[in-house]
């Protein structure tokens, strides 16, 4: 079974968005990409109130084995990160797609959306 | 030994599946990298008790009249008047002092001296070339011997404040394992499966991540049902991960990154390990000069002042200046912060003061401090 919900949008970077009814999204990084990093010690996340764009790097999630960077699934201004994630990493491996979420950006292109994955789109990617 | 070679498993390879192990290729073996997570499992060793599969680690027994003597030309340290029972950590050295392994010795002769027995223990990775070695120096030594007897046994090691009353409910003989000085070692029964039939151990109050512990060969037959047995008895299963953690903590070195054939003791801090006063061992003369003339870099360990975590050659500077590189490098859940060791030039290597480390283009501060980031509560 699947631990990516369906209702969530995916990147083959393995970051999960939400997005909202009000032109915003909720971003972190998936189940898959959590359990393969072991436990996360750092994070290093964008700006309050900077402008990201699709594709760039926006941060970096450190765990004890590895450092990866994070890339931006979707453009736009940074409304608000996670900063009980940043003093508890731990969120992170606990509740990847809840607690553990990393931004929340206010969309400037919503067609970049279509360009998501779905849970079943991105479960193929991992499996392969 | 070939990258696509397949890879051995040890005795206990079908412990790790059924506990969910996370296998990963270590010198040539398939091994455990964590079970449910480097960090539980790192607090379960400095907390309670942890076990690890170490059977991946070379064992040689070194047999025969004259054995003590020719060890005793082959390592740093004296094995000859090791008592019945101790052991001792040193290393087998290069004529120019470089480090081939770094190892335990166990004497394991007879008391009345009937019979002279030492066992070794060698990193995974250096079996081949520590066997080759003492292979190479045997002539001149007719009685002497060399049994690698890796495959035919299993070790366990079993760590933590919680180790001693463990070991001790599961064995049956009338001297306990707690009553061991540390690097004492024993033979003891153990009362292993349904049957509770008992089964012969070597046990040896020594280990590697800083805490209390013992480490365990069997054969392999009896290996899986002993691993059961600790897990049983409340001990927490702990992966290669983990077991990185708990030495980088403890300020001890791995034969590979912090220490290699390219490196002499004294340049890896490791100086206490070698007796200059005893007579001649491969390599002595080297560390000699070296002593007179001192040394032009040496191992430091440093902790990060920010956030991140230093790893394996990145890169330590003093203001714009490289003045060397990461040979090891974790983050330390006892100091919570990144903590990491790496050759300096010597001028550079002084306590307390602050060095750079390159984390992937981000300098970030560290000082120098000494080893070992964690001591164990007396």
């Amino acid at each position: 079974m699947s631990e990516h919900p369906s209702d969530l949008r995916y990147t083959k970077e393995h970051e999960w968005v939400r997005v909202g009814d009000d032109g915003t999204a909720t971003v972190g990084i998936t189940f898959f990409a959590q359990d393969q990093l072991g436990d996360v010690v750092y994070l290093v996340l964008p700006k309050v109130g900077s402008t990201i764009e699709r594709d760039s790097k926006m941060g970096e999630v450190e765990s004890v084995k590895s450092i990866s960077d994070l890339f931006v699934p979707v453009s736009g201004e940074v409304l608000e990160i996670n900063k009980d994630a940043i003093d508890h990493p731990e969120r992170i491996n606990e509740a990847p797609h809840d607690a553990g979420w990393l931004i929340k950006v206010k969309l400037s292109d919503e067609t970049e959306l279509e360009k998501l994955l779905s849970s079943d789109e991105y479960d193929q990617i991992i499996a392969s | 030994m070939s990258p696509d070679a397949p890879l051995s498993r040890t005795a206990l390879h079908p412990n790790h599946i059924a506990a969910n192990g996370r296998m990963v290729p270590f010198a040539g073996w398939d091994m455990p990298v964590q079970y449910v997570g480097v960090l539980a499992e790192a607090k379960a060793v400095r907390t309670a008790v942890g076990i690890f599969d170490v059977s991946h680690m070379g064992r040689l027994y070194i047999d025969g009249m004259g054995s003590g003597d020719f060890l005793e030309r082959l390592l740093t340290f004296s094995v000859k008047n090791l008592k019945a029972g101790r052991a001792r950590y040193g290393f087998l050295l290069t004529e120019d002092g470089g480090i081939i392994d770094d190892t335990v010795v166990y004497q394991q002769s007879a008391e009345d001296g009937s019979k002279e027995r030492y066992l070794l223990i060698c990193n995974a990775a250096n079996r081949e070339s520590v066997t080759t070695w003492i292979n190479q120096h045997m002539t001149g030594f007719p009685g002497v011997s060399m049994t690698d007897f890796t495959i035919e046994s299993v070790m366990i090691a079993v760590q933590g404040p919680a180790a001693a009353a463990l070991v001790d409910s599961l064995c049956v003989g009338e001297e306990s394992p707690s009553s061991l000085r540390s690097f004492g070692s024993m033979s003891q029964m153990v009362k292993l499966g349904a049957d509770a039939s008992l089964v012969e151990v070597f046990i040896g109050r020594t280990g590697y991540t800083g805490e209390d512990g013992f480490e365990f060969v069997a054969d392999a037959d009896h290996g899986p049902a002993l691993w059961d047995a600790l897990v049983e008895a409340g001990a927490t299963p702990c992966g290669l991960g983990a077991r990185d953690v708990l030495r980088l903590e403890a300020g001890l070195r791995l034969h590979g990154s912090d220490i290699d054939n390219t490196k002499s003791p004294l340049e890896a801090g490791l100086e206490r390990f070698v007796n200059m006063d005893k007579e001649s061992f491969i390599g002595c003369e080297a560390l000699k000069a070296q002593q007179e003339r001192g040394v032009s870099q040496k191992l430091v360990g440093f902790q990060l002042l920010e956030a991140g975590i230093p790893r394996h050659e990145y890169t330590l500077f003093n203001d714009e200046k490289q003045i060397g590189e990461v040979t090891s490098g974790t983050y330390s859940p006892s100091l919570d912060t990144g903590i990491g060791m790496g050759y300096v030039f010597s001028e550079y290597s002084v306590l307390g003061s602050h060095i750079q480390i390159d984390l992937r283009g981000r300098p970030v501060e560290a000082e120098i401090v000494e080893l070992p980031f964690y001591h164990r509560p007396k």
